[in-house]
């Protein structure tokens, strides 16, 4: 079914606090990107089944069409192939947790010294803070189903989780994110350095950094500035930190901070950049957080954040439900919520002009594609790397 | 337990179940029981292939071992029938998951994810 092939898991980059996989869990991962690939074309089935029986029987019945996703929800949970794709989909997020959790719980005691180790090098890079609390949205659920989220130590030091989600992404995307899974953070950097050559940031803030992926490459992009990478979830900015001294990168701080109290003056960085994070933050939280990043973006500044593609008004019922599907049976709750807003009131509502707002698509930077990932795939809803990407210039 | 972390049960904590009520497609929840079983199972099916597929190439390229061979081996001591029962233990906790799961979700009943994202949508 799925055209191209996805990347062996033995082409993804190491490094020295890389989680360590026998044969067995790589090849456990080729499996789950195949058969996420292949789930991707199990999915156009949905379509067709909306089509030629839901929609139809629904008509027929109400002597109307759909009115709502809802209404498409209802209709469609009654549907034999859905419920395969569906189901099969769950399990496949599933098999994909505990895939990586088996394999960094394995060695979890080893990848906490590994990690310290690295982290001893370059102490001053590192900034936590018990203080700092995790907010309650993150509490309320683990996203993407990865128990434990971002904050939990089952041991002290434990970095299990952030060591799953640095090997497990290239499962879910199939490998297209590239070697060290940072293909949004490179087409960022890139658009950056594109469209506004001349700009030259001193200091950039990374929002909800996880483990700092993303960041590497502005940071490497933009050496001579200086970055910090905040994060609540503590295994996630131990891990991320040790990770970029492994890589060789100076020039990014992890600090464990909250975002919408940021310990920073006003006025204090030249680009605040999140990636992939707004959507996994609270319907209040999401405002307080965007007033957080006009206060501390400096006269001139820029803010962009990159996203799942917005719902749009010609976008189709169908098209919003089965956007939606992450948002409850990948456990992303706020997702579906957040694109209910038009981003462009949330940045004017946080003090942003509306006319300096802007939105690009983008599309991940892929260094592991070898030629071989020509063919058009239909888009795997939520996990092809084509982004939304929005912000503005605070003048 | 792995004997580089014996702290942590690490199979069953690879298998836990995370927060907010599981939602199943079917309607008879059966049914996802035992596709979920049967999907591990494709898996572990898979990751086997790959692992004797490595291995039949790495000995035909170095002409090393007979196929008699292969049908006649048994453990050659503790260690190594100690070995292959744990990755029995951890196999079948791997793709008896849901079970697990579902014993999870008797003990701590959990929130629907519409209502976690409801709560949400008010922090
Ligand atoms: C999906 S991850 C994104 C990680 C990374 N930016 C990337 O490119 O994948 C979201 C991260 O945001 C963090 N986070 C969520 N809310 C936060 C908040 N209010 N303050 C700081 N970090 C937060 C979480 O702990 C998590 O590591």
């Amino acid at each position: 079914m799925a055209k191209n092939l996805p990347p062996t898991y033995d082409k993804i980059a190491k490094h020295e606090v890389f989680p360590e996989t026998t044969s067995d869990e790589k090849a456990r991962y080729n499996f789950l990107a195949s058969l996420n690939k292949h789930l991707a074309h199990v999915s156009q089935g949905n379509k067709i089944a909306y089509e030629n029986r839901v929609k139809p029987k629904f008509e027929k019945e109400k002597g109307r069409t759909f009115q709502s996703k809802n209404e498409v929800d209802d209709a469609m949970s009654d549907d034999p192939h859905y419920q395969i794709w569906s189901a099969m989909r769950r399990s496949t997020m599933e098999m994909r947790q505990q895939a990586g959790r088996s394999l960094t719980y394995r060695q979890g005691l080893k990848l906490k010294e590994k990690v310290e180790k690295l982290n001893a090098q370059k102490p001053n890079s590192l900034i936590l803070n018990d203080d700092v609390k995790v907010p309650p949205y993150l509490l309320a659920v683990d996203n993407h189903l990865m128990p434990g989220s971002y904050h939990t130590e089952l041991f002290e030091g434990d970095v299990s989780n952030a060591a799953n989600y640095d090997g497990g992404l290239f499962v879910t995307t199939a490998g297209l994110l590239g070697k060290y899974s940072d293909g949004g953070g490179k087409a960022m950097a890139d658009w950056m350095t594109t469209t506004y050559p001349d700009f030259q940031p001193k200091r950039i803030l990374d929002i909800g950094c996880g483990m700092g992926h993303n960041v590497i490459p502005i940071a490497r992009r933009y050496p001579d500035a200086e970055i910090i990478a905040i994060d609540t979830g503590r295994p996630m900015l131990k891990y991320g930190h040790a990770r970029m001294v492994a890589l060789g990168i100076e020039n990014v701080t992890f600090m464990q901070a909250e975002a919408s109290n940021l310990p920073f003056e006003a006025e204090s960085f030249d680009w605040i950049q999140t990636t992939m994070f707004l959507h996994e933050t609270g319907g209040k939280s999401i405002y307080n957080i965007m007033k957080e990043v006009y206060r501390t973006l400096k006269k001139d500044g820029i803010t962009m954040h990159i996203e799942q593609p917005q719902y749009t008004d010609d976008m189709s019922f169908y098209e919003q439900w089965i956007r939606d599907w992450d948002a409850y049976n990948n456990s992303e709750p706020y997702w579906s919520k957040m694109h209910d807003i038009d981003p462009k009131d949330l940045m004017e509502d946080c003090g942003f002009d509306r006319n300096e707002y802007m939105q690009i698509g983008a599309k991940a930077i892929n260094d592991l594609d070898d030629g071989t990932q020509k063919a058009d795939e239909p888009e795997d809803h939520g996990r092809s790397p084509i982004w939304n990407v929005f912000g503005a210039w605070k003048r | 337990m792995s004997k580089e972390n014996p702290e942590i049960d690490y199979i069953s904590i690879a298998s836990n179940k995370p927060k907010g009520k599981r939602p199943y497609f079917f309607k008879d929840p059966a049914i996802e029981r035992v596709l979920n079983i049967t999907m591990a199972i494709g898996m572990e099916l898979a990751v086997v292939r790959e692992r004797v597929d490595s291995l039949e190439r790495i000995l035909e390229a170095k002409g090393i071992m007979t196929r008699e061979e292969l049908e006649n081996y048994v453990p050659a001591n503790k260690d190594i029938a100690d070995e292959r029962q744990q990755w029995h233990s951890e196999y079948i906790s791997r793709i008896l998951r849901i079970v697990q799961q579902e014993m999870e979700e008797l003990e701590n009943p959990d929130k629907t994810l519409q209502d976690i994202a409801d709560d949400i949508d008010k922090m």
